[in-house]
């Protein structure tokens, strides 16, 4: 396959990069542009830890060829991480809320959970578990993963009203 | 066709350390000119938290604030010899070198704020934020920065301790098995409750809940860490994970989560734990190990549970649908036999 | 080690971890996120059966992938042969660095090659012909030890020899006589089937040559020294020429102590001179990296009708797989947790390890331990089944107290199983007897 260019929309800020049409976003990403939040645990969809957002929806990036983000826009971890040191309501609630051990499963949680927090903002328990179905985590068991992403929604909700 | 409820409890015990001993940590502490400790290990964070822990046991011994120290790991240029985090040993051997390390720089700490304050070592006291001082007059106070800054530059000391733990090797009697395998044990009780559905074999575990001794929760955040893991890992032992589906056999080996299967977020029961501290002889404030046993008690109360709930005891991990609607077909046959 | 009579300042409180942040932000560095200047990648060329002699290795078509920097077999290896063991003072050696006439589990590497990319070693490993002349296996931890059974281990049996014996044995009082004086005899047989640590990142690590001839290894194993002493042993260079640097793992449970990728990697790294990646794919993470054993487990129990387990004898046979590891030792450690935290007067327990041609077994989180637990609540649960006795009651009345002697003859202490019962109980809405709840464990009150 002939490497082309492949533009596309990453974290806010168009990136162009020389990439074989078929190459897994999550290489291109980790390996190729540095943003190295992405991980790789299985690199054949069965772990979550390569999750991304893709026009806002959440895709296992390690199955996702780069050419089909070519003129889309794709959000990692990085761009879910606000500029300047604190941490978004989400990352405060797993860090404070104690559901990350390990870490390499986190990003990819967080990044599953932001999608669902953006398009509801008062997900109920079942549909948390829905959108991290595709997650796999192996040290926390589960429960405090979730638990921080409903202490997530709540403090987005109360940031809402405050500023409403 | 029903779902079956069914109890099961089981009562287990955890040994802390590496078998038969033998397994050392070290650790070295020493002081910045403005007094800020640096503890040194070789040893491994895996997640479950043991750079905070230390860092909490070392702040403890030297009696100075949390943040007044900080924790480097896992350097072999730096880092004195650890054997290593397994056998739940980590907390426990590198705890207690790190408390002996922070009583030799808290004994050349208080040697130095002596000659300062003008005042005997064993009249002195830290107060736990960041000072030292007379005891019963706390006017004539000095902040460990102040001491280590005096110590550095005007006495020509250093500020460090070295601290070891072993429990040094003991032998096996090859004959009559009697050894000292362990510094002390940690105890576990669960009880499990789950719903069996006899059409397809599915156990869902409705409960578990769980009493843990283990000596002292030193932080106690990150022992529930353990133990929400290690029930999720104990419940997947019980019923879904193996990388040999019918062993013997060596085909259908599972080769990425599709296939190896674990709870996930829509399988987990509601837990609940107790967590007892009767402190240990040995342990460093009389903590035992913890991130080994929560995964064993859930393991046979789930089992002893489905037992409960369908007459019969599956004694093959894991309990997967396929077993409970053989040994449900097994029964009926041996009960139509009998009648 | 004091306990503090005054309330702590620090210790006792959810203190955050500061290393979380990283964690949650992407920022923390797992081995797959370093990258180095001319670094290269690592690849196994594994065995495909479970059991063969090795005719040869042809690395013709290898060679000509393009990205192909060069291979290493076991006439590459100083020292080839595991030594994890050595360092406690367990023999023999037996496991290959890499294969050298005989590979004895599917998966067992024979070679390993190294290249520019990935995808290019992945390649050149897909392209080594292997001249394989197949072997009989066995894969069952009982067949394993039957007369006719292939034979796994070069030493010619089956089993690790403990001092002379075939297993690792406790005996303590008489438990022909005692099963005698039992009202009650009861059996059971309780299996484990492997386990696998399945972290989410995988085992790997990077050998960097250093310009003043070191060589750092950045790894994501468990055991820093360990780990280095191995290495040094296998590359037969001093241990102050290697600096290993790690202590971020994604997931361990014992499945990041068995040195496997270090030795290869720094090996690399001398031969080559270019920074080594060594990192297990998914695949060789599930199937070819070590598990917890499989076991099977013979519990026979002399019970008197109220309940009073007087004897007990267990029989376990864990499955090593092809090869050592660390199973030797868990064997001990499961002997003596084997009759569990009970005090029974008379106890024979046996537990052998034993060679099948399954990738090697090892240790994980609760190692020898997780099958005792499982397979002694499951009896107490048959025995107060059988007996009709609640089973609340029936471990509390075998409970070990302190000042108990254990089988393997230590005396008791910090027992808790008594309060931890009795608050499990209470948690859980099961209403003890006075007698029970009155029960501790520094005393025998209630049980003789």
């Amino acid at each position: 396959m002939t490497p082309r260019a492949i533009t596309f929309e990453l974290n806010g800020e168009p990136v162009t990069t020389l990439a074989e049409p078929l190459e897994p976003l999550q290489a291109v990403v980790h390996d190729r542009l540095g943003l190295t939040g992405t991980k790789a645990g299985c690199r054949q969809g069965s772990c979550g830890s390569c999750t991304v957002q893709v026009d806002g929806e959440p895709v296992l990036s390690c199955l996702v060829p780069i050419e089909h983000v070519e003129g889309r826009s794709v959000r990692t971890i990085e761009g879910l991480t606000p500029e300047g040191g604190e941490l978004s309501p989400l990352q405060a609630a797993f860090h404070e809320g104690f559901a990350t051990q390990c870490g390499f499963c986190s990003p990819g949680m967080i990044t599953a959970a932001s999608a669902l927090l953006e398009r509801n903002p008062n997900p109920s328990r079942e549909e948390i578990i829905e959108a991290l179905s595709n997650n796999v985590c192996r040290c926390t068991g589960i429960e405090p993963i979730i638990q921080a992403v409903q202490d997530a929604a709540a403090r987005m909700r109360a940031l809402e009203e405050a500023a409403a | 066709m029903a779902l079956l409820r069914g109890r099961g409890m089981a009562a287990v015990n955890y040994p802390t350390g590496m078998n038969l001993g033998g397994d050392p940590s070290q650790a070295l502490i020493h002081s910045t000119p403005t007094g800020a400790f640096m503890i040194v290990l070789s040893s491994v964070d895996l997640g479950q938290g043991l750079r905070t822990v230390m860092q909490q046991i070392g702040a403890e011994a030297l009696g100075v604030p949390f943040d007044q120290v900080h924790v480097q790991t896992a350097d072999s240029d730096t880092g004195p010899h650890c054997m290593g985090t397994f056998a739940s040993r980590a907390t426990h051997r590198v705890g207690n070198a790190i408390i002996n390390a922070a009583n030799e720089a808290r004994e050349a700490l208080f040697e130095v704020a002596a000659e300062e304050l003008e005042a005997a070592p064993e009249d002195l006291e830290t107060d736990g934020e960041g000072n030292i001082r007379v005891k019963g007059v706390p006017e004539r106070s000095m902040s460990v920065m102040d001491v280590a800054l005096a110590a550095h530059f005007k006495h020509g000391r250093t500020i460090s301790g070295r601290g070891m733990y072993i429990k040094p090797k003991s032998d096996v009697d090859p004959e009559t098995g009697a050894m000292d395998p362990d510094s002390t044990e940690a105890h576990a009780c669960t009880v499990a409750e789950v719903e069996v559905d006899t059409e397809t074999g599915h156990v869902r575990v409705l409960s578990l809940r769980s009493a843990y001794e283990i000596g002292r929760a030193l932080n106690p955040a990150l022992v529930q860490g353990q133990i929400t893991g290690g029930a999720w890992m104990g419940m997947s032992h019980a019923l879904y994970e193996t990388t040999a589906p019918y062993y013997p056999a060596i085909d259908h080996s599972p080769a990425d989560f599709t296939n190896y299967l674990m709870p996930g977020a829509a399988e987990l029961p509601e837990i609940e734990s107790k967590v007892l501290e009767i402190p240990s002889a040995n342990g460093p404030y009389g903590m035992k190990g913890v991130g080994e046993m929560t995964a064993n008690s859930p393991i046979p109360a789930i089992a002893n549970a489905i037992t409960d709930a369908i007459g019969v005891q599956i004694t093959e991990l894991p309990i997967t649908p396929e077993k409970i609607l053989k040994a449900l077909e097994e029964r009926e046959k041996q009960e139509q036999e009998a009648a | 080690m004091t306990t503090q009579a005054k309330p702590f300042d620090v210790i006792g409180r959810s203190q955050e971890r500061q290393e979380a942040r990283g964690h949650v932000t992407g920022d923390t560095v797992f081995i797959d996120d370093l990258k180095f200047p001319r670094m290269a990648h690592m690849k196994a060329v594994r065995s495909p059966v479970p059991h063969a002699k090795v005719r040869g290795v042809d690395f013709s078509e290898a060679e000509k992938v393009p990205g192909y920097i060069g291979h290493l077999t076991h006439e590459d290896v100083p020292k080839n042969t595991y030594t994890i063991l050595t360092l406690i003072g367990v023999e023999p050696d037996e496991e290959k660095v890499l294969a050298e006439d005989r590979v004895r589990y599917v998966g067992e590497p024979i070679a390993v090659v190294v290249a520019e990319t990935e995808q290019a070693a992945f390649e050149a490993a897909s392209k080594v012909k292997l001249d394989l002349e197949e072997l009989p296996a066995v894969f069952d931890v009982e067949e394993a030890l039957k007369e006719d059974a292939p034979v796994v281990t070069h030493w010619g049996t089956n089993y690790f020899v403990y001092e002379g014996h075939e297993c690792r044995r406790i005996r303590y009082g008489d438990t022909e006589k005692a099963k005698q004086e039992a009202d009650h005899i009861i059996s059971g047989r309780y299996q484990m089937s492997p386990i696998e640590h399945a972290p989410v990142e995988t085992t790997g690590c990077i050998a960097k040559p250093e310009a003043d001839g070191r060589v750092t290894v950045y790894t994501n194993t468990q055991a820093i020294f360990f780990s280095l002493d191995n290495t040094a042993i296998i590359l037969q260079m001093p241990t102050n020429k290697l600096r290993f640097i790690g202590g971020t793992v994604g997931g361990g449970f014992g499945g990041k102590v068995d040195v496997i990728v270090e030795p290869l990697a720094t090996l690399g790294a001398l031969k080559f001179n270019r920074p080594i990646r060594y990192v297990y794919t998914r695949e060789e993470e599930m199937q070819v990296s070590s598990t917890r054993s499989a076991n099977r487990i013979y519990i026979t129990d002399g019970v008197t009708s109220d309940g009073r387990i007087i004897s007990r004898e267990v029989t376990t046979y864990e499955d090593a797989g092809a090869y050592s590891r660390h199973t030797p030792y868990g064997v001990t450690k499961h002997a003596a947790n084997a009759a569990g935290p009970y005090t029974i007067p008379n106890v024979s327990i046996d537990v052998y390890c034993v060679y099948t041609n399954r990738p090697p077994s090892s240790a994980m989180r609760g190692f020898g331990v997780t099958e005792a637990s499982f397979a002694i609540e499951m009896q107490m649960d048959r025995i107060a089944r059988e007996l009709n006795i609640d089973p609340w009651e029936l471990r509390l009345r075998n409970a070990y107290r302190n000042g108990d002697e254990r089988p393997y003859r230590k005396i008791t202490q910090d027992a808790t199983l008594v309060e931890t019962i009795q608050a499990a109980a209470e948690m859980a809405g099961v209403e003890l007897s006075a007698e029970l709840r009155a029960m501790s464990s520094d005393d025998r009150e209630g049980v003789n």
